[in-house]
C-alpha cells in the first residue's frame, strides 16, 4: 500500500510523462518537415533565386517574380481586409452587447473563418474574374483580402474583451463620449493584441495556393501590374513541384523553404508582441 | 470632527429606486450629502452602497438593463432626469474605482486626457493643470521627472493617486471613490486617507468602503445600508459610538456582516 503522498508523486510523474510524450509526438513532425525542407531547399537557395524569373524547363532561373508577386498580393490583401477586420471587431466588442446583429455577425465570420479557401478563390472568380474576364493581382489580392477579414475581426474582438470593463467605466466616469473611450482607451490598450492578429493573419494568407490558383493564376514574366495575371509563390511551388524537371523540382524546395521561415518569423514576432500585450495588464 | 459643523447640502436623494433587471437593489432611498463634507456608506456585501455611489454620475446607464427612479437633485437639478448631459454632469462629478485605472498612456497623457475633454489648453496651461493636479493627488515629488513615462508602470498606490489627479485634474465638485484602498496596501492605504482629509477643503467626497476603522477614520457623515435600505445616516461619531439602530451597532460592533 502506497501512502498517499507517494501515490500522488506517482501520478503526477506518469500524466507529466504522457504530456511530454504528446508533446515530442507534435514536435516530431514539425522537425521533420523542417529539417526535410532545409535539406531539399538550402542547396537550391542562390542569389540567383531572388534575381531571376522563373525559368522554362532546362534552364536555369529564380523565384523573384513570385517573390514580388506574393508580396504585393499579401500587402494589398492585408491592406483591404485590415481596416474591415478591426472596424468589425471593434463593433463586435464595444456595442455587441444587445440586440439581434451582433451575434448574427459573430456567426457568419465563424463560418468564413473555417471556410474553405478554395471556395473563396471560386467565389471571387465568379464575381470578379468572370466579369473582367481575365486573371489578374487584384483577383489574388481580394480573395486574399477575404481569408483575412475573419481572423482580424475575431482577434480584434477577442483582444477588446480582455481589456476590463473598469477602463472603460473610468473614461466614461470622465465624461468622455463612448468615440473617444474607444479610440483612444480600449483600441490603444489591446493594441499590441491587434497587432498580434493582424500578422497572423499574413501569415495565414501568406502560403495559400488555392484563392490564387482561380484569380491571379501564374505568369512567368516580371509583372508589376496588379490588372494582369501575377506570379506567386505558392502557385510556383505547386506547379514546379508537380512537373517532371530536376531544376523545377529545386526551385519549388527553396520557395517553401522561404515561404515556411517567413512564416515562423511572423509567428514568433506576434508571440513576443503579444506577450507584452499580456505583461501591459 | 467633534466641533459642531455647519453645512450646505450638495447632493440630495429623494425616493431613490434602483433595479438590475426585475432585482431592486435600492429601496426609497432619502439621503443628503453636504458639501465639502466625507461622506461614507458602509454595510456588508451587495448592501447597495457601490450601486448608489453609481448613481449619483449615472455609471449604470453604460449597462442596458439597469436603471434609476426618483431624484437626485445637485444645483436645484435632477441629475437622473433624461435631459440631463451626461458629459456636463461627469465633468461635476468625478470618480475613482476600486482597481487602479490608469490608461494606456503617458502619466502626462492620463491626467490631460479628461480635462482636453471640456478645456482647450495650450500647452503650458496644459502642463499647468498636470503638475496642478498631480501635486494636490500628492504625487507630484515621485513622477515629475518621468512625466512621460507610461502611466502602467507605477505601483498599486502610485496608480491610484495618478487616478485620483485625473479625477481632480477636470476640477469636479464632488469626488465619488468606490473602495478607493482595497486593493492597496497599508501605507498606501495611508497615503490616500491622508488625501482625502485634504481634498475635501475642495471637494465634496463620497466613499464607498468595506473597512469600517477607515470609515470612522476619515469621514464625517457615514450611511449604514443592508440589502438596499438605507438604515442610518448621520454624523460618523454618532453612527459608531451611538447608533440609534440595532442593526448598525450589530454591524459596527461585528456581530454580523
Amino acid at each position: 500500500m502506497l501512502t498517499l503522498y507517494a501515490r500522488r508523486r506517482l501520478i503526477n510523474y506518469l500524466s507529466l510523462g504522457i504530456s511530454v510524450l504528446a508533446m515530442a509526438f507534435g514536435l516530431f513532425w514539425l522537425g521533420w518537415i523542417l529539417w526535410t525542407l532545409l535539406q531539399n531547399g538550402l542547396p537550391g537557395l542562390s542569389a540567383v533565386v531572388f534575381t531571376q524569373m522563373t525559368p522554362p524547363p532546362g534552364s536555369n532561373g529564380g523565384l523573384l517574380n513570385a517573390i514580388f508577386g506574393s508580396l504585393m498580393m499579401t500587402a494589398v490583401g492585408t491592406l483591404i481586409g485590415t481596416p474591415i477586420g478591426i472596424l468589425a471587431g471593434t463593433y463586435l466588442a464595444e456595442f455587441g452587447q444587445r440586440g439581434w446583429l451582433a451575434p448574427i455577425t459573430r456567426f457568419i465570420n465563424d463560418v468564413l473563418l473555417s471556410a474553405p479557401s478554395i471556395v473563396i478563390g471560386m467565389f471571387i472568380y465568379e464575381i470578379y474574374i468572370t466579369r473582367v474576364k481575365h486573371f489578374s493581382g487584384w483577383g489574388g489580392a481580394l480573395a486574399l483580402s477575404i481569408l483575412v477579414i475573419p481572423v482580424v475581426i475575431r482577434t480584434t474582438e477577442n483582444m477588446l474583451r480582455l481589456i476590463p470593463n473598469t477602463l472603460r467605466e473610468a473614461a466614461a466616469a470622465l465624461g468622455a463620449p463612448q468615440w473617444k473611450v474607444i479610440n483612444f482607451v480600449t483600441l490603444r490598450a489591446a493594441r499590441a493584441g491587434i497587432i498580434t492578429g493582424i500578422l497572423l493573419a499574413v501569415a495565414r494568407i501568406s502560403g495559400e495556393t488555392a484563392p490564387l490558383l482561380f484569380t491571379a493564376l501564374n505568369n512567368q514574366f516580371w509583372n508589376n501590374d496588379m490588372d494582369k495575371p501575377m506570379a506567386n509563390l505558392p502557385v510556383v511551388i505547386f506547379q514546379f513541384a508537380m512537373s517532371p524537371y530536376e531544376d523545377w523540382h529545386n526551385l519549388a524546395w527553396a520557395g517553401a523553404l522561404l515561404i515556411t521561415f517567413s512564416v515562423l518569423t511572423l509567428n514568433i514576432v506576434a508571440r513576443v508582441l503579444f506577450r507584452q500585450q499580456a505583461t501591459n495588464h | 470632527m467633534g466641533a459642531e459643523k455647519t453645512t450646505t447640502p450638495k447632493l440630495l436623494v429623494r425616493d431613490l429606486n434602483f433595479f438590475y433587471g426585475e432585482y431592486r437593489a435600492l429601496k426609497d432611498i432619502n439621503l443628503t450629502i453636504p458639501e465639502k463634507m466625507v461622506t461614507a456608506f458602509i454595510g456588508p456585501s451587495g448592501c447597495g452602497k457601490s450601486t448608489l455611489l453609481r448613481t449619483f454620475n449615472r455609471m449604470y446607464q453604460l449597462y442596458p438593463k439597469q436603471k434609476a427612479t426618483g431624484e437626485i437633485i445637485l444645483d436645484g437639478d435632477n441629475i437622473l432626469d433624461k435631459k440631463q448631459d451626461l458629459n456636463t454632469l461627469r465633468a461635476k462629478i468625478g470618480m475613482v474605482f476600486q482597481k487602479p485605472t490608469p490608461f494606456p498612456m503617458s502619466i502626462h497623457d492620463n491626467i490631460a486626457f479628461g480635462v482636453k475633454l471640456y478645456e482647450n489648453l495650450n500647452r503650458r496651461d496644459m502642463d499647468e493643470r498636470v503638475e496642478w493636479a498631480l501635486k494636490k493627488a500628492a504625487l507630484w515629488n515621485e513622477v515629475k521627472d518621468k512625466l512621460k513615462q507610461s502611466g502602467t508602470g507605477l505601483s498599486g498606490g502610485q496608480q491610484q493617486r495618478l487616478c485620483i489627479a485625473r479625477a481632480i485634474a477636470v476640477k469636479p465638485q464632488v469626488l465619488l471613490l468606490d473602495e478607493p484602498t482595497s486593493a492597496l496596501d497599508p501605507i498606501s492605504t495611508a497615503h490616500i486617507e491622508k488625501l482625502i482629509d485634504e481634498l475635501k477643503e475642495d471637494f465634496t467626497i463620497v466613499i464607498v468602503t468595506h473597512n469600517m476603522q477607515q470609515a470612522a477614520r476619515v469621514s464625517d457623515y457615514t450611511a449604514y445600508m443592508y440589502l438596499g435600505d438605507l438604515i442610518e445616516f448621520g454624523d460618523t461619531s454618532t453612527v459608531f459610538t451611538n447608533p440609534k439602530r440595532k442593526e448598525t451597532e450589530d454591524y459596527i460592533t461585528g456581530r454580523f456582516g
